[in-house]
């Protein structure tokens, strides 16, 4: 096993992209080594890409922020202009893990991973971040949603990295909140989440809004109808039950060693429930 | 020896007080050796090869690639582990499942183990070994491993206990029964009768440090064993035995154990690591992955239970039945039968009738986990307690007062009680301001009784004093919470001088005589049993040095306050001799002064406590949170009240995590889904209120301080109380644990459809 630690995102992709054996992006690592330890990855090559420059920053854009691969989940809370624009993502990527895993784990590992369970994702999707990708052909940016494809693949190309994870702008009046379900405090995995990002009119209506499912299906789940249950209505008892009705049945889960299809099923519905309320108070609604 | 163990009366020093403990620093700092941080010079990693299949005939391992790979020095399987058990079944069994002979009985059954100059050799090694295996249908399930037609595990196994010796074999290994009266005739005087039936998934004691030891056999038939345990004489006989040493021929060291809780009461590991290193002519050092712990140590047993009990108006039970089934993984097991001997013993009845049954099921070997068996019993129980209570509109906690057992009562396992502290806890429960908390929307408040028998046992210590004045205290019994302090406070309380003189030790299987495990709560009560027969021997001889200074009668000598003192008028003039002048001048006096004590601690006073909690469920998704705990148990006698509290809390939190979301998970494949702590949820920091504690002292007459054993107790009633509460919180019955949110909702929601 050869282990590396370029110093420029173009030597990495090179690097990547020459690799004989399997390889693996190393940033925080705390899904990576839990693999390698657990034997169910072997990879020959790891090419640690925290030394590359920029990539542990957080920018402020006109388009709103780019976060890099390797900013731990930690740093987003310590900045405030991020964490009043988007609360929600903010929340999301504090739940995982521990503190201390906070500390080293990244959104873009989070993302590249890709479980259906990650945290962070559904916040991102319901935010409609972007992934800025680097690669052997050039960089190109695609919706967080199209990166991962099924429980641990992604649509990733050989010698791609995602460089960045990019939230837009915010419009006035917008609120965004994730919610998951775990037995435990802490130190957990989401049996089912939800993630919800609104935008109001000085009334108070709904005029743009997103709604991710996570552990509900193979990928997140971005639940277009679930949207359309809010879009032009204040947040009303009667969309409220309708988004619950439809969170429920957009969902696709599995009976597994963590819940049932009909508890997933269940919550899902609340859980997008409860995350509407937050979005919308945090919107400034009423 | 002529040892008085009967309690007396007195006024203590340094018993009941609260000293750091010796082993606390070191802990802290990372300092403390525990299993695996025992390493020796040219020592081999072993690792064990683990059948993946949950029953499965062996046709044939073919070990000889393994063999051929560089770095790895000994391969083994059953073949180097012959039976020598001589017709002892339970030994027989112990072998077997440490490595299997015939057939794997369980997902992470050991078939074969290496050992191999590193860790990647080892693996790759375990990966050339080929196992040919005929797959057989397995069985999981204690119900259905009951049923007529259910895969059978071993065909030599008959059930016991019935009236006609059956002539088919089963998977019940033995039926029990305890009781007396006549339950039918009791339900007959009943005007309310609840019956339920339950159920408890298996669970894992949890304990965060894996099994870990280093063995070292010797070209010549010596042998030494570095291991992580809670009864290294006990472990010594049985690897002896196994591997056909004198056991005499070889040390256990037991290291600093990070938890055992029953759990390292058995061997697994430990002869496969002897046997890979007298094969490989190395020392071996095997530590189990987590999911080997799950897979392949000793979970406790899952259970179903049927309970009915019935009352006249006035409250007072007049009958009480139980049914008891209980998993003891693939071999004949003893655990319904302490369910069945626990189930009411909080209780004064005149009918009363529990029958166990020994399951076997392919699942890991039973082992003990904290007050075996009782926890599953007492949930079913106190369940149906609250229930009759509410159906007779009596308060839950009046309601057990009323029915308690009492000094005099016989229990229902056949005993009749001394003094104890069932009535005393609940009383104090009553009048505990937690009772009277107000509670919130959607929560809820349950209580509940436990009992635990406790245990005494062979115990040996050696007292020696330096010539310093410090006293060296070493005991056999492994020091799993705290006993290292309080064994040092009741030697500095039995010598009259301070706790920071004394210094306690675990002596290893060459140092010391025989010394039963540390479990059964008998830690603190034999070894302080022993100590106190230890120190009076001690004092004997320091009386003897002094009478023989000052040249006058021992008899006119006596010990007070860490002093000989000259007794009567004519020695008025001597000055009292401390302890430490006495040990200063013992060279020129005869020679070392030392106590020793051997006995067997009988008397081991049963244990009672009662439980209060406040749980807050979640009606939308099942989600608990618990709100307040409060454990009230009879310690006799708290030697060390932290370390009491510690036990109280340790084992309430226990008792949370199983009652809420511990459980094994097995898929149709039988095998285990969940062998690690992310999806085998034991509760983290943040999951648990702080759990007050209260303790109740009525002495255990059996013991010179009254003391009781106060480990186990703690985890018997959380599972009742908690449930008690999630039903009220939620408005429906809980019978079965864990009551995970996807259980909560699914009952809340049936509640709902009607």
């Amino acid at each position: 096993m050869r282990y590396i630690r370029p110093l420029s995102i173009e030597d990495a992709v090179g690097q990547l992209a020459g690799a004989a054996g399997p390889a693996a992006i190393l940033a925080g690592g705390s899904d990576l080594l839990v693999r390698m330890k657990g034997g169910f990855v072997e990879p020959d090559l790891i090419v640690d890409i925290k030394l590359i420059d920029g990539l542990s920053e957080i920018r402020e854009t006109a388009e709103g922020f780019s976060v890099g691969a390797t900013v731990p989940c930690a740093a987003l809370r310590e900045n405030a202009p991020l964490k009043k624009a988007w609360p929600g993502v903010v929340e999301a990527a504090s739940l995982i893990g521990s503190k201390q895993v906070q500390g080293r784990c990244t959104m873009a590992g989070n993302l590249c991973n890709a479980s259906p369970a990650a945290d962070s994702v559904p916040a991102l999707v319901a935010a409609g971040a972007q992934a800025l990708i680097v690669g052997p052909g050039g960089k190109r940016t695609i919706p967080v949603e199209a990166v991962p494809t099924g429980p641990g693949k992604t649509s990733l190309a050989r010698g791609e990295i995602v460089e960045a994870i990019l939230l837009p702008k915010r419009a006035a009046r917008s609120g965004d909140a994730y919610l998951r379900f775990i037995p435990r405090t802490e130190m957990d995995i989401a049996v089912v989440s939800a993630g919800v990002n609104l935008t109001l009119d000085e009334q108070g209506v709904v005029t743009a809004a997103r709604v991710a499912l996570g552990a509900a299906a193979p990928t997140v789940l971005l639940v277009e109808e679930a949207a359309e249950a809010l879009i032009g209505r204040k947040l009303d008892e009667a969309a409220l039950e309708r988004l619950a009705t439809v969170c429920a049945g957009a969902c696709r889960p599995i009976d597994d060693k963590r819940g049932t299809i009909e508890f997933r099923r269940k919550v899902a519905g609340v859980l997008a429930r409860r995350a509407a309320i937050t979005a919308y108070e945090r919107a400034g609604g009423k | 020896m002529n040892f008085d163990p009967r309690f007396s009366g007195r006024q203590f020093k340094s018993v009941g007080t609260r000293p750091i403990r010796p082993d606390g620093v070191d802990k802290v700092t990372g300092r403390a050796r525990y299993g695996a941080d025992f390493s020796m010079a040219g020592q081999l990693v072993g690792r064990v090869l683990r059948s993946p299949h949950a029953h499965a005939r062996i046709r044939g391992i073919d070990t000889s690639k393994a063999e051929q790979l560089p770095g790895v020095k000994a391969v083994i399987t059953a073949a180097d582990l012959p039976d020598l058990t001589n017709g002892d079944a339970a030994m027989f069994d112990i072998l077997d499942n440490c490595m299997a002979r015939t057939k794997a009985l369980y997902d992470g059954h050991a078939v074969a183990a290496v050992a191999a100059v590193d860790a990647r050799t080892a693996r790759q090694a375990l990966k050339l070994i080929e196992v040919d295996y005929e797959i057989l249908p397995h069985v999981t399930d204690v119900d259905e491993a009951m049923q007529h037609g259910a895969p059978l595990i071993n065909d030599a196994i008959f059930t016991e206990g019935l009236e006609e010796k059956p002539v088919k074999p089963s998977n019940v290994s033995k039926r029990t029964q305890y009781g007396h009266g006549d339950v039918h005739e009791g339900f007959g005087q009943a005007d309310f009768i609840v019956e339920r039936s339950f159920k408890t998934e298996q669970t894992h004691q949890g304990y965060i440090e894996p099994h870990a030891c280093v063995a070292n056999v010797s070209s010549d038939g010596t042998a030494d064993l570095w291991v992580c345990t809670q009864g290294h004489f006990v472990y010594r006989q049985h690897c002896a035995q196994l591997l056909g040493m004198e056991a005499s021929k070889l040390r256990v060291t037991s290291s600093e154990i990070g938890g055992g809780f029953g759990g390292k009461t058995h061997v697994w590991a430990e002869p496969v690591a002897l046997a890979l290193s007298r094969k490989a002519g190395r020392p071996v050092k095997l530590v189990m992955t987590r999911d080997e712990v799950f897979r392949a140590s000793g979970p406790t047993s899952a259970t179903s239970i049927d309970v009915k009990i019935g009352a006249r108006k006035d409250g007072t039970i007049t009958a009480a039945e139980a049914t008891l089934r209980y998993t003891s993984g693939p071999y004949a097991g003893m655990w319904a039968e302490i369910g069945a001997m626990t189930a009411f013993a909080c209780y004064r009845l005149d009918n009363v009738k529990t029958v166990g049954y020994e399951v076997l099921v392919n699942r890991p070997k039973t082992a003990a986990y904290r007050a075996p068996s009782a926890p599953m019993a007492a949930f079913a129980v106190e369940s149906a307690v609250d229930e009759l209570a509410k159906e007779l509109g009596m308060d839950a906690v009046e309601f057990r007062i009323k029915n308690a057992a009492q000094e005099g009562t016989r229990s229902s396992y056949g005993p009749v009680y001394g003094p104890i502290g069932i009535g005393p806890t609940l009383e104090a429960a009553k009048d505990h301001p937690h009772m009277k908390a107000p509670l919130g929307k959607n929560q809820g408040r349950g209580m509940a009784c436990g009992f635990w028998f406790n245990f005494g046992g062979q115990t040996c210590t050696d007292l020696n004093i330096g010539m310093d004045g410090s006293v060296s205290l070493a005991v056999g019994t492994v020091d799993v919470g705290g006993s290292r302090a309080s064994l040092s406070l009741v030697a500095a309380e039995e010598l009259g001088i301070d706790y920071s003189q004394v210094k306690a030790i675990v002596a290893d299987t060459s140092s010391l005589g025989y010394n039963d495990m540390t479990d059964g709560s008998r830690g603190t009560f034999s070894s302080s049993m022993a100590t106190i027969s230890a120190a009076r021997n001690a004092i004997k001889i320091l009386r003897e040095r002094a009478a023989q200074t000052w040249d006058i009668p021992v008899d006119d000598v006596v010990w007070e306050k860490g002093h000989a003192i000259a007794r009567g008028e004519k020695y008025g003039n001597l000055a009292a001799l401390s302890l430490k002048e006495i040990a200063a001048a013992s060279g020129k006096t005869g020679g070392p002064i030392a106590g020793h004590s051997e006995l067997v601690a009988d008397g081991a006073g049963v244990s009672f406590a009662t439980h209060i909690c406040d749980i807050e469920v979640d009606p939308e998704t099942g989600s608990t949170r618990v709100i307040r705990y409060t454990v009230v148990q009879d310690a006799g006698k708290a030697v060390h009240p932290t370390y009491v509290e510690g036990q109280y809390q340790g084992g309430a939190a226990q008792g949370i995590g199983w009652a809420l979301n511990e459980e094994y998970i097995y898929g149709k494949d039988g095998r285990l889904q969940n062998a690690g702590f992310l999806d085998y949820r034991i509760p983290v920091c943040s999951d648990l209120p702080m759990i007050d504690t209260q303790i109740l002292e009525i002495p255990n007459p059996n013991h010179p301080y009254g003391v009781r054993g106060v480990g186990e107790t703690s985890i018997v009633p959380p599972l009742a109380a908690i449930a008690n509460a999630v039903s009220n919180a939620a408005g429906v019955r809980m019978t079965h644990i864990p009551m995970s949110p996807p259980r909560i909702l699914a009952a809340i929601e049936a509640e709902r459809e009607g």
